[in-house]
């Protein structure tokens, strides 16, 4: 997306300083909330959101008026002999859409995250209003990062954000969990420094745009771009390196849970993005680009049919998670041009990118919805779902529209994306990543169907909720749903390259003709692999399920060896081998293209 | 044989240990220590690739050095993140593994560390 060349990105533009003022943001809240401390840390934090939002749209407004990327050259120094920070349209795209996730988690945390009344300071929202503002800055410094080194001290500062929200309850299962994020993402993050090493060696600079014009396929550059991917697909856990990921997800606290599943795997994901389009577009050829897209390909199929098997919601969350991270790197084949034999910034990215921003939103509020869900009843048990739909209809219909929007109903982002996707497969003629989306949204489908049939079956015993669940926060989570359901709307030609006008005619059939077959299909698959309870005997649902009954014993067979692999894969020395492994056969795979 | 290519060679031992370490490993605080095995082996190779500038007659080339303290720098707080967090899980369990993880269900999906 970053021009190759040209004079002006090599020179401050106007507009640049907003680029300082996105950082700078954020990172003074910290501050000021540290050294604050007590009940100004969560004033503070809510007072900074709002100026963050309106950093982030400014930008986005400067971008869509001048057409071309913002730069600001720190201390008026030139790369190479200085750091360059600059915004792209998908830097404003997402930054955008950070801004909107976390104003929106902050509207849902405000109940949960209050210091006590009576008490000075309290651990647990201390710590979370500051490291949600740490993790918006280290966003937007990966974001806007001009050079690679950067990127890596960026996305460290996302990670040292992000592990301590896994365990702000202080429970012995989440600490664990969070060690273990923090010490799989170290070795992640460790392999990624030493492709920098390797290409300042090879070059003499880490800046992106003369990387760009320098890069050429010799043996360092081989080794230095098989490490840093596999280590940025460690930190994105992208199948089968996910060891780290649902044990993490789902033990966090609901509000963090939405952060680090809607934006902190999207950082890791987003340098993989320039590392491949704007560093190396020429490099990694057709065959790394199939090994990528199968990995994600194997998580679609993996991820999803272990989701469908779980017993909590939140776990249920976590798994998808994983299942739609493997979407997103569908789109690197698709963006490969056997003509010029590089990755070309197209409808593939677009889609891409726009399935990742779908994603933030949309998961975001499923989690929301399954933490306000998770407080209502006060487990979070999906057998034990029933009745209530109708004791927190909004939260319910929240989740709802999240999962609609991710299965691709117009106008949703997914939709647009899914859209573009396909196309891009039709004219690269590869038609099995065309099968792959389609059964990515099939899957998609599969469990918002389980957990929707769940939530609507009527309750033995009227459902009492445990606490009184505020109106602001169902709103919240509703509000960023249907967010993710109009999104194909907006104009993103003026930020995307290769985007498309927004899809016309009756909107209504088109609606009804997309989600027709994925929901068919992921009601057969629901029946077929889902956990269902004794009480649902009686509704039709009950009666597909004692019908389909040899169906699902085969595949109870299949999906206890697939629950087993995932087992075993989740165990350190697999996944540590998985990694090395797959640092070798990119390696391998990259070799052709010299 | 130059002094680089025996520091590369140094490098690639402790990058290799660490790795072993930090894969093979089951205590996390030997983890820890892998992983700061491994960091320094990158370190060095940072400073191998210092020598680079040496050619065009300066002592060494200074952007490497500049990027190896700010690497030091994180290393050092994820190393002090990992234990502070180590110290925490031994004081609510009383042991410093990482063998049962939060189960979300007992049997087929025991995982050790």
């Amino acid at each position: 997306m970053i021009p190759h060349s040209g004079p002006v990105l090599e020179a401050a533009t106007t507009g640049g300083s907003l680029l300082v003022l996105a950082l700078v943001v954020p990172l003074v809240g910290v501050l000021l909330a540290f050294a604050a401390g007590g009940r100004q840390v969560e004033r503070i934090a809510l007072a900074t959101m709002p100026l963050g939002l309106a950093i982030a749209v400014a930008i986005a407004v400067v971008m869509g008026q001048t057409r071309a990327p913002l730069v600001y050259l720190l201390g008026a120094w030139a790369p190479p002999l200085g750091v360059a920070l600059r915004a792209d349209g998908l830097s404003a795209v997402m930054m955008a859409i950070t801004a909107l996730v976390i104003c929106a988690i902050g509207v849902f945390a405000h109940a949960d995250f209050r210091t006590p009344a009576g008490s000075l300071e309290a651990r647990a929202p201390f710590a979370f209003w500051i490291l949600l503002l740490a993790i918006w800055g280290a966003l937007n410094t990966v974001f806007l990062a001009g050079d690679l080194f950067t990127l890596y001290v960026a996305l460290e500062l996302v990670t040292f954000a992000a592990v301590p929200l896994v365990c702000l309850d202080g429970r012995a299962e989440t600490l664990q969990a969070a060690l273990r994020y923090l010490l799989f993402a170290l070795l992640g993050s460790v392999l990624y420094l030493v492709g920098t090493v390797l290409l300042y060696g090879a070059y003499g600079t880490l800046d992106i745009v003369l990387l760009s014009r320098r890069v050429h396929p010799d043996a360092a550059t081989l080794v230095a771009a098989a490490l840093m991917t596999v280590g940025l697909l460690a930190k994105t856990a992208v199948f089968p390196l996910h060891l780290w990921l649902p044990p993490a997800h789902a033990g966090a606290p609901a509000a963090g849970s939405a952060v680090l599943s809607a934006l902190v795997v999207k950082a890791s994901f987003f340098i993989v993005v320039r590392l491949w389009f704007d560093v190396m577009p020429g490099l990694p050829g057709f065959t790394a680009a199939q090994l990528l897209a199968g990995l994600g390909g194997a998580a679609i199929a993996f991820g999803s049919i272990v989701a469908l098997r779980q017993e909590r919601l939140k776990l249920l969350i976590a798994y998808s998670t994983l299942a739609q991270i493997g979407y997103l790197f569908l789109m690197f084949p698709l963006a490969f041009n056997a003509g010029s034999a590089q990755l070309e910034s197209g409808g593939a990215l677009t889609g891409g990118l726009l399935q990742t921003i779908s994603h933030a939103t949309a998961k975001a509020a499923m989690f929301m919805a399954a933490g306000l869900i998770y407080a209502g009843l006060g487990h979070d048990r999906i057998t034990g779902l029933g009745g209530v739909a109708r004791a927190l209809p909004l939260s319910v219909l929240a989740f709802a529209a999240g999962g609609v929007a991710l299965v691709g109903v117009p106008p949703s982002g997914a939709y647009l994306a899914k859209e573009l996707l396909l196309q891009a497969a039709g004219e690269t003629e590869q038609w099995w990543w065309a099968a792959v989306i389609q059964a990515g949204g099939i899957f998609t489908a599969g469990y918002l169907v389980l957990v929707l049939a769940h939530a609507f079956a009527p309750a033995d015993e009227p459902v009492t909720l445990q606490v009184r669940v505020p109106w602001t926060r169902e709103a919240a989570a509703l509000a960023l749903a249907l967010c993710s359901l109009v999104l194909g709307l907006a104009p993103w030609e003026a930020y995307l390259p290769a985007s498309r006008a927004a899809p016309s005619g009756p909107l209504v059939l088109k609606a009804f003709a997309a989600a027709f077959w994925p929901i068919v299909g992921g009601a057969v698959l629901a029946v077929l692999l889902g956990r269902w309870g004794k009480r649902l005997a009686c509704a039709p649902a009950g009666f597909l399920v004692a019908t389909a009954g040899p169906l699902r014993r085969a595949a109870d067979v299949v999906g206890r060896i697939i629950e087993r692999a995932d087992g075993t894969l989740r165990q350190w020395p697999a996944a540590g081998l998985s990694l090395l492994v797959l640092a070798i056969l990119f390696g391998a795979a990259m070799l052709p293209a010299r | 044989m130059s002094a680089a290519t025996i520091f590369g060679l140094c490098a690639a031992a402790a990058v290799g240990l660490g790795l072993y370490g930090l894969i093979t490993n089951p205590q996390p605080l030997r983890k820890i220590l892998a992983f700061n095995l491994l960091g320094s082996g990158v370190f060095l190779v940072f400073g191998v690739v210092a020598r680079r500038g040496a050619a065009s007659g300066f002592g060494g080339d200074p952007v490497p050095q500049a990027l190896v303290i700010t690497g030091i720098v994180v290393a050092f707080s994820a190393t002090a993140l990992a234990v502070a967090l180590l110290l925490r899980l031994f004081q609510a369990t009383g042991s410093a593994t990482l063998r049962a993880e939060a189960p979300p269900r007992t049997g087929s999906d025991a995982t050790a560390a």
